[in-house]
């Protein structure tokens, strides 16, 4: 009897996370449950205003107070050449202030105490003189050569621009436009938010004076990345540095970056000779770590009569806030913006983009998306639904007929990008089916006798993930693989690790799956362990949706292996040569009688008792993947909203998700990352942003500014699936961690502008609040930019 | 959480606890549902040297209505009793209408209706209810009890008339004048946050006329607006079409909103009427069924 895969929790069971038995008991090990002997305790004072040159730091009076171990300032780290970091994006970033304190919130000073409270009581004792200078707020502000200049820190800086950067062909995309029917054109802002992870960032550093081994626990989705960074930074050996990740409460990208605090706490251990914690509060979250999007786009499109896409023009202009740490391959300064359009067939295109310094909060993080991606689709989807309106064409019928067909894989998109499958037009038709779009002018017209308006919106997209391939894909010149490494114990039962990290995706639960699925071992044998440096192969973390693309395919192949040299054991203990052995699931069998065959199990027991002669003993083997290319997953959301005229307020009637993420190793999983996924999604089209008012003060520094929705507003969501598996992917799967935030938003903003596209209303900027809406509605004009802060009385 | 230090006392009776407050001089702060005073202790906008926690006071936490239809709210009763009461369903349909929209359940699981009035929070929902219903606060200090009309009790953005040696215990709604019948409605971005605008409104109607109208708005000024007068064209009418028109328009007039990133003034006096229209509305459709 062959094995059932799905009761041993293979691929395709929807198995319970087992990380969730300590989840939810409380007993999680988090960065804060970690407590060490004879530890102290970290504060950081962050500056109060967004831009000023520090005249005078007065820390006597924290000194002072008992308990207080060390108080550090910019100039102490100076002095050990560590009051600035490299960033991830070839730029520097103060880790505390020397000269001018740049964003509201940067660290300024730190206290180190025995207990986090005095720590506290300590920072209000400092004393800065600050002499306040204009602040920058937004990029239009920066570019303003009058303006005053942010980073007078650098050489060759003569102004506030970041970067320009270009890619694809300007003259043929003219060319396209000059020949096209209908040019369609749009502005945009994508505001900036937060990954906002409900567990904080926070570190534990431990420097050992005699062993001179630094340990630091800490919260971190890519471990690997701050270990070499550590070693450049603190000019420490790598072999003497261990990062420990232990259970992460969300990243969302925001835990990739490395900050200041990490810095100053291992500083702060290895001046005390003593553990220093760092525990970040919800505001420092807020208004100091990587933030995400904060782009404006002017896009057009050229259409010919009959609805083709003839080529794209993208026009970003973005804000990096005070320092230009953006978590991104090296090479692409706007992240994977380009991939914007991957979907539709599409000559030609061509984007400019322009990044700029303000006084505002440093990251640019992949907030659950593959490095702006999320900015790319929403821009997309909402330039397509213009081009569809300004057309008079029916908005799905638009998509079909620009969509890369089924048969015209693989496709090589007008940015360049090598997309390798996908069933476009089926996951449309599902949707469109699931909605009811048929019926809809009905539905619409019943709705307006009640004094309603309704609008249905539609998000196809797909987007690249996994990053990367080494040729393309690299962090400070570390190329973007990942690892994994396998033992199988004497008695079948496994371990496995990898570079990957999970942070609440359940790596523990499906990584177990996969060699299950390999191997046949059941997964309740497997124990995935991540997220330790000293015993995790190198792996490049986890985010931009790469650890199923990336580590999870680097789990499939260091199984092959295994079963590779099982193959060779099983041929001696059922003394046949390897061509005459064939494997099921778990098992090996002589060919020429099923009945004859050794488990998985039994050549474990061997490989350790009874190997072959001249075999290496033991039963373990690692693998490192460098994968061909992205993977490309497709999704396809259409929401449908009702909006009340009277007060602004759009209530969500229906959403559906047609989601198509290759073969899913866990549906339950899936579905989780879906669900959670459009959470987010509505909450940046609905109510969730951070602004900043004229004087640099962050405008979104807690929770009742900044707002996560609840169950309660939070709609309910209708999945289904279509499986195109990955063709290059050893078990077909293509990632499905981001799909529905990057594409989730534009299928909320085009049902409401669909709702309003009689009253000629084209465009509101994101977050559609009701007073919004209610403008728009009521004056038929646009809404663009961020809410105002204050306006008159 | 990191607040500054400070001293916890948790005082058996009602007389400990003004003691506590009375010798404090001002640097005491009562506790009770904690759901403002905490969050306010942890950012350190609030450092009280001594905290006195009212929770383990005997015979503070009911409601209940009186033979002649008092109602009256005990300093402890927190907003979830409000809103999963039986009495206050059949009997109070303001407060009924309120009790969910006020923060959240998790909040709402701790929070009081009495300190939510102590707060003042000028986008607090409890204040507007109050003063929709013409209610009043009892308080008591060292020298006895005295009631102060809610109108009275609150004096400017988390101010109030209370003494520093004076706890409120109770709340008390006055017996209506023939049918209670009322509603609120609140904008809010989501489930809690504090009010946009929101809008109270408490009817006494006898024989199909009202007998008494109070409108109270929250989040449309810096206090809670007593928009009664505004209302005060409807006693002695039966709803009409007409009059809840003029009376919506008259109450968003008298909202004193100010632009912000939720919105216009225009915008908020435009919800205001909106809200005032629709429960009246409501109100009127529901009499002409009953009758
Ligand atoms: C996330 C969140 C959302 C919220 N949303 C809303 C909302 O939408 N609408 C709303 O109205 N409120 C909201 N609140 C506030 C909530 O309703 C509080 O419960 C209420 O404002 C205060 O009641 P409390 O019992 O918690 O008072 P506490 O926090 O214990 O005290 C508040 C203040 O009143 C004083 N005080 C309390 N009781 C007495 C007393 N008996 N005598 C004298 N002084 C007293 C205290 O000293 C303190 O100064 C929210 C709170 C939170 C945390």
């Amino acid at each position: 009897m062959p094995l059932d895969e799905i009761k041993i929790g293979g691929m395709g069971a929807s198995r319970r996370r087992v990380e969730d038995n300590r989840f939810i008991r409380g007993k999680g090990n988090y960065v804060d449950d970690i407590v060490l002997p004879d530890m102290l305790h970290m504060e950081i004072l962050r500056s109060p205003v967004a831009h000023a040159r520090i005249k005078s730091i007065d820390v006597s009076k924290a000194w002072d107070t008992p308990g207080v171990r060390l108080v550090l300032t910019g100039e102490m780290m100076a002095a050990r050449n560590l009051a600035w970091m490299p960033t991830l994006s070839y730029d520097t970033q103060a880790v505390l202030a020397t000269d001018k304190v740049r964003f509201q919130g940067q660290e300024v000073c730190a206290v180190i105490a025995d207990d986090p409270y005095i720590a506290k009581d300590a920072c209000a004792k400092i004393v800065v003189e600050y002499e306040i200078l204009p602040a920058i707020v937004n990029p239009l502000q920066a570019a303003d050569p009058a303006s005053v200049l942010i980073r007078d820190d650098k050489e060759n800086q003569p102004g506030n621009k970041v970067f320009d950067w270009e890619i694809g062909d300007k003259a043929g995309t003219d060319k396209a436009f000059a020949a096209a029917d209908k040019i369609s054109k749009i502005e945009l802002h994508y505001p900036r938010t937060h990954p906002s992870p409900l567990e904080c960032c926070g570190s534990i550093a431990d420097y050992d004076r005699a062993t001179g081994k630094l340990t630091v626990y800490m919260t971190s989705q890519a471990p690997h990345i701050v270990r070499a960074a550590v070693a450049l930074v603190a000019e420490l050996p790598e072999h003497q540095i261990r990062i420990v990740s232990p259970d992460i409460g969300g990243g969302f990208g925001n835990k990739v970056p490395i900050y200041p605090g990490y810095v100053i706490s291992i500083l702060a251990s290895i001046l005390t000779e003593k553990p220093v914690k760092w525990i970040e509060d919800k505001t420092g979250n807020l208004i100091s770590t990587g933030f995400g999007r904060d782009v404006y786009l002017k896009g057009e499109l050229a259409l010919r009569k009959d609805g083709r896409i003839l080529g794209v023009r993208m026009n970003t202009v973005s804000d990096h806030g005070a320092f230009f740490s953006d978590a991104q391959p090296s090479k692409f300064k706007i992240g994977l913006m380009h991939s914007a359009f991957a979907c539709y067939d599409i000559p030609v295109a061509h984007m400019m983009s322009t990044g700029y310094y303000t006084n505002k909060a440093p990251g640019g993080v992949a907030y659950r998306c593959s490095f702006r991606v999320t900015e790319a689709m929403f821009f997309q989807e909402r330039m397509v639904q213009a081009a569809a309106d300004d057309l008079g064409m029916d908005q799905a019928e638009f998509r079909r007929i620009n969509f890369v067909k089924d048969d015209e894989f693989p496709h090589r998109t007008a940015f360049g990008f090598l997309t390798d499958s996908g069933q476009y037009g089926k996951c449309l038709d599902i949707g469109l089916e699931a909605i009811g779009y048929k019926n809809f002018a009905k539905e619409k017209a019943e709705a307006a006798s009640r004094g309603r308006l309704l609008g249905i919106g539609i998000s196809t997209m797909t987007e690249p993930l996994g990053a990367g391939n080494s040729r393309e894909y690299d962090i400070l010149g570390i190329k973007m693989f990942d690892s994994a490494e396998l033992r199988v114990h004497m008695s079948g039962k496994a371990l496995l690790r990898t570079g990957a990290k999970s942070q609440g995706q359940g790596h523990e639960t499906t990584w177990a799956q996969i060699v299950t699925h390999e191997l046949g071992i059941p997964a309740e044998d497997i124990v995935v362990e991540e997220g330790d440096t000293d015993t995790a192969p190198f792996g490049m973390g986890t985010y931009a949706s790469r650890s199923t693309p990336v580590a999870g395919a680097a789990v499939a192949m260091v199984a092959r292996k295994i079963r590779a040299k099982a193959r060779k054991i099983a041929a001696h203990l059922l003394e046949v040569s390897e061509e005459d052995i064939e494997w099921e699931l778990g098992r090996f069998y002589v060919r020429s009688n099923q009945d004859r065959g050794v488990t998985i199990q039994e050549c474990a027991m061997a490989a350790y008792s009874n190997m072959p002669d001249g075999m290496e003993p033991g039963l373990e083997n690692n693998a490192y993947y460098d994968p061909p290319n992205l993977t490309w997953p497709f999704a396809c959301y259409i929401a449908k909203v009702e909006i009340d005229p009277e007060t602004g307020v759009w209530d969500v009637l229906q959403f559906v998700a047609v989601d198509d993420c290759g073969v899913r190793i866990n549906p339950m999983i899936v579905e989780g990352q879906i669900m959670g996924g459009l959470t987010e999604a509505y909450a940046m089209a609905n109510m969730q942003y951070i602004t900043y008012d004229e004087e640099g003060n962050c405008i979104g520094a807690n929770y009742m500014d900044f707002l996560l929705p609840t169950a309660w507003e939070t709609p309910g969501f209708e999945l289904y699936e279509v499986v195109t598996p990955c063709p290059h992917h050893p078990i077909g799967a293509k990632g499905v961690g981001e799909c529905a935030t990057v594409g989730g938003p534009a299928a909320f903003v085009n049902a409401v502008m669909d709702a309003l596209k009689d009253k000629g209303v084209r465009n509101i900027d994101m977050p559609l609040m009701p007073n919004r809406v209610y403008e728009a509605l009521t004056t038929g004009n646009d809404v663009y930019g961020m809410p105002p802060v204050r306006v008159g009385n | 959480m990191y607040p500054s230090r400070f001293n916890y006392e948790s005082p058996k009776t009602l007389a400990d606890a003004i003691a506590l407050l009375d010798s404090g001089a001002g640097e005491t702060k009562v506790l009770a549902g904690g759901q403002s005073l905490v969050p306010m202790m942890k950012l350190r906008f609030a450092f009280p040297g001594t905290v006195v926690d009212i929770n383990n006071i005997p015979n503070l936490n009911y409601h209940r209505f009186d033979s002649d239809g008092t109602l009256r709210i005990g300093a402890l009763c927190r907003h979830e009793d409000l809103e999963h009461s039986d009495v206050i369903a059949k009997g109070q349909p303001t407060i009924a209408a309120a009790a969910p929209l006020v923060a959240d359940p998790i909040v709402r699981t701790r929070g009081t209706f009495v300190g939510s009035l102590c707060h003042a929070d000028p986008q607090g929902d409890w204040a507007a209810v109050m003063i929709a219903l013409g209610g009043r606060v009892v308080v008591q200090g060292p020298k006895g009890k005295r009631e102060i009309a809610m109108k009275d009790f609150v004096l400017g953005p988390f101010q109030t008339a209370l003494e520093f040696n004076e706890i409120a215990i109770e709340a008390v709604i006055p017996a209506p004048a023939g049918q209670a019948r009322g509603g609120y409605l609140k904008l809010e971005r989501r489930v809690g946050d504090f009010a946009t605008a929101s809008v109270a409104v408490a009817l006494e109607i006898t024989g199909g006329k009202v007998v008494r109208a109070g409108i109270a708005m929250a989040g449309v000024g810096g206090k809670t607006i007593d928009a009664t007068d505004a209302a005060s064209s409807l006693v002695g009418q039966a709803l009409t079409e007409a009059n809840i028109a003029t009376v919506a328009a008259a109450v968003a007039a008298v909202a004193e909103p100010r632009s912000d990133h939720r919105g216009s003034s225009d915008y908020k006096r435009q919800i205001i009427r909106t809200f005032v229209t629709r429960i009246l509305t409501s109100i009127a459709n529901s009499t002409k069924k009953a009758a």
